[in-house]
């Protein structure tokens, strides 16, 4: 029963993002295909905060990365958008391993300070490295991939085409998160998060366990980066900035860090608040900061996690 | 014929800075043999399973489990060598229900720790072996409710379940009977006798209720200011007055 009904809320989901090209205006689709993008990579950030119960303060610096090898690639190396979605996928990752392999030693506020400081070195590799990264510019001036599919030859310039196929790549990444969160894999880390000091006395290696989680929220970040580069038509060294970090927090914190989809929902409010109040005023912070305070007040779970306690504690009350 | 021993201490040491919590301690059990560890507060007994478990690294001496030194040996691969503790101030995963509590430790035990694509859910065998085990704690009616909501007694059987959950070939209980009431520990009583005598594992408890001690060990180790105090038979244990003297009288004295 319950199954089918997941089914249906997928199909139902599926063909509401499938139709909206179709429906909205442009301004709109783009700002969709920019939710999109966030969404996974809050979603793979939580995938170490809400799950392992790790908080990372240095996701930009995956995130980042993707872009910015994406982009290299299209410069240097190759012209197709797959190697270059590849090549920031396990640039990423990779990087992810190395960092990942000194955080997990530590715990808590130190294990987040540690990402704080990696993003923070990342950072400073785009912006100082001016030959490669082209410094505080970024990296511009590439062409926009085409895509070959089945044949037929798409330009992602067009909007709409651009917003399908970041659709595809965003739903392979929750897929594989949904998968992730409800394996055996899965569980360990939610055990992890519970009681770390218990995973030893089960059998099991906390800090491998963290560590295979940090690569892949890093290279699912990395994933987000590449999209997010090809979006705006450029990789910058703001993509890894520790503020960029801060918002995938609070994106999560915002839609829910209990629920899968909270991180999606957090972004999804975050980025039409934000560009609701900008056609307002030009004090856009202020306003954005004082809705944002409200709603984490308002809804200590999240507004997706919150929603569904009380949805939950309705219909119990129906049944009694 | 003699087999040996499942657990040989050797002039195990430990100090934190310069208070000796261990000094010499060694000890042998044998396979299929039911032994407590007793001793007044602080005498070094949660401290003897840290060291044993490789929380804490002695200071000299050596453990040897199943014959093989395991100084220096990680927690983790301890416990997939079967030797397992639980814990003194329960210890568990208290936001997950009490399956998941035992599916954690059985998909380590079936190495799918890593396996990250195929759902839990869509393992039935896995539930029905976690079932299997909260069976034998006596649980089996509480599997979907959240481990925190459960009573305290219940909250201690996790902990046993959770140590049974990896197959282990040794367990080290530490006061499983800590906290709680009559009618709880003799539940427990009759539970650890029960494991002790119908499997495979050999249990070793660390008890301050003397009821508890005399009613299951078969031989009986007194630990005294980290320093091994006596073992032997409860008869002889009862009877010794090294023992009487440093800690029994009072319990003794209350009882006769
Ligand atoms: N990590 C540590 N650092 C410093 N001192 C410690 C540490 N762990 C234990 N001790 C000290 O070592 C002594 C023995 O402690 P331990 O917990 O082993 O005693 P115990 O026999 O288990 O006592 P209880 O019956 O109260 O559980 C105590 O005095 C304790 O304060
Ligand atoms: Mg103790």
């Amino acid at each position: 029963m319950r199954s089918y009904k997941n089914l249906f809320l997928w199909f139902f989901l599926l063909a509401a993002l499938a139709s909206v090209p179709f429906l909205l205006p442009v301004y709109w689709i783009m700002i969709l295909t920019e939710i999109l993008v966030m969404s996974m990579f809050a979603m793979s950030f939580n995938l170490l905060f809400g799950y392992t119960g790790l908080l990372s303060f240095g996701q930009a610096g995956f995130f980042g990365t993707g872009g910015y090898l994406a982009v290299l690639t299209l410069l240097h190396g190759s012209t197709s958008i797959w190697v270059a979605l590849v090549a920031g996928v396990l640039g990423s990752g990779l990087i992810a391993l190395i960092i990942g392999w000194l955080c997990v030693r530590r715990d808590e506020i130190y294990f987040a300070i540690l990402t704080l400081g990696f993003g923070m070195m990342l950072f400073t590799i785009a912006h100082n490295w001016r030959s490669v990264t082209g410094g505080s510019d970024g990296l511009g001036n590439f062409s926009v991939p085409e895509v070959d599919f089945l044949g037929v030859v798409l330009t992602l310039a067009d909007p709409k085409i651009f917003y399908f196929f970041v659709l595809i790549i965003v739903l392979l990444g929750t897929w594989l998160l949904s998968r992730i969160v409800n394996s055996p894999f899965g569980l360990l880390l939610k055990a992890a998060r519970e009681n770390s000091n218990r995973i030893a006395f089960i059998g099991a290696n906390v800090r491998s366990l963290r560590l295979f989680a940090f690569v892949i929220a890093g290279a699912l970040a990395g994933a987000s980066g590449v999209l997010f580069a090809m979006f705006n038509r450029i990789a910058s060294p703001e993509m890894l900035h520790w503020s960029f970090s801060g918002k995938v927090i609070l994106m999560t914190l915002l839609g829910g860090s209990g629920v899968f989809f909270g991180p999606a929902v957090g972004a999804a409010i975050f980025f039409v608040l934000e560009h609701i109040i900008t056609s307002f005023t030009t004090n856009w912070m202020i306003f954005l900061g004082i809705i944002l305070v409200l709603l984490v007040l308002l809804f200590p779970s999240g507004v997706l996690g919150s929603l569904l306690e009380t949805w939950g504690r309705i219909r119990k009350g129906h049944k009694l | 014929m003699s087999e040996q021993p499942i657990l040989e201490v050797k002039n195990l040491s430990k100090s934190f800075g310069k208070f000796k919590v261990l000094s010499n301690v060694s000890l042998k059990i044998e396979k299929g043999q039911l032994c407590a560890l007793i001793g007044p507060n602080g005498a070094g007994k949660t401290t003897f399973y840290n060291v044993v478990t490789g929380r804490y690294r002695p200071d000299r001496g050596s453990v040897l489990f199943e014959g093989r030194d395991i100084s220096g040996v990680q927690t983790h691969r301890l416990t997939s060598m079967g030797l397992l503790r639980s814990f003194q101030i329960t210890n568990i995963f208290p936001a997950l229900t009490v399956l998941e509590n035992i599916l954690a430790p059985l998909v380590v035990y079936h190495a799918k720790g890593y396996s990250f694509l195929r759902a839990i859910k869509k393992q039935p065998a896995l539930a029905d072996e976690a079932k299997h085990i909260l069976g034998r704690v006596g649980l089996e009616n509480k599997w979907d409710q959240v481990a925190s909501t459960l009573a305290y007694g219940d909250r201690r059987l996790i902990e046993i379940a959770l140590v049974l959950a990896c197959r282990p070939k040794l367990v080290l209980l530490d006061e499983p009977t800590a906290g709680m009431n009559p009618e709880e520990t003799d539940r427990m009583i009759k539970l650890i006798k029960e494991l002790a005598g119908r499997s495979e594992t050999t249990f070793f408890v660390v008890e301050h209720d003397m009821k508890v001690v005399f009613s299951v060990a078969e031989k009986i180790f007194v630990l005294n200011q980290g320093e091994l105090l006596a073992e032997g038979t409860p008869e002889e244990i009862r009877s010794n007055q090294k023992v009487k003297v440093a800690y029994l009288g009072g319990y003794l004295d209350a009882k006769g």
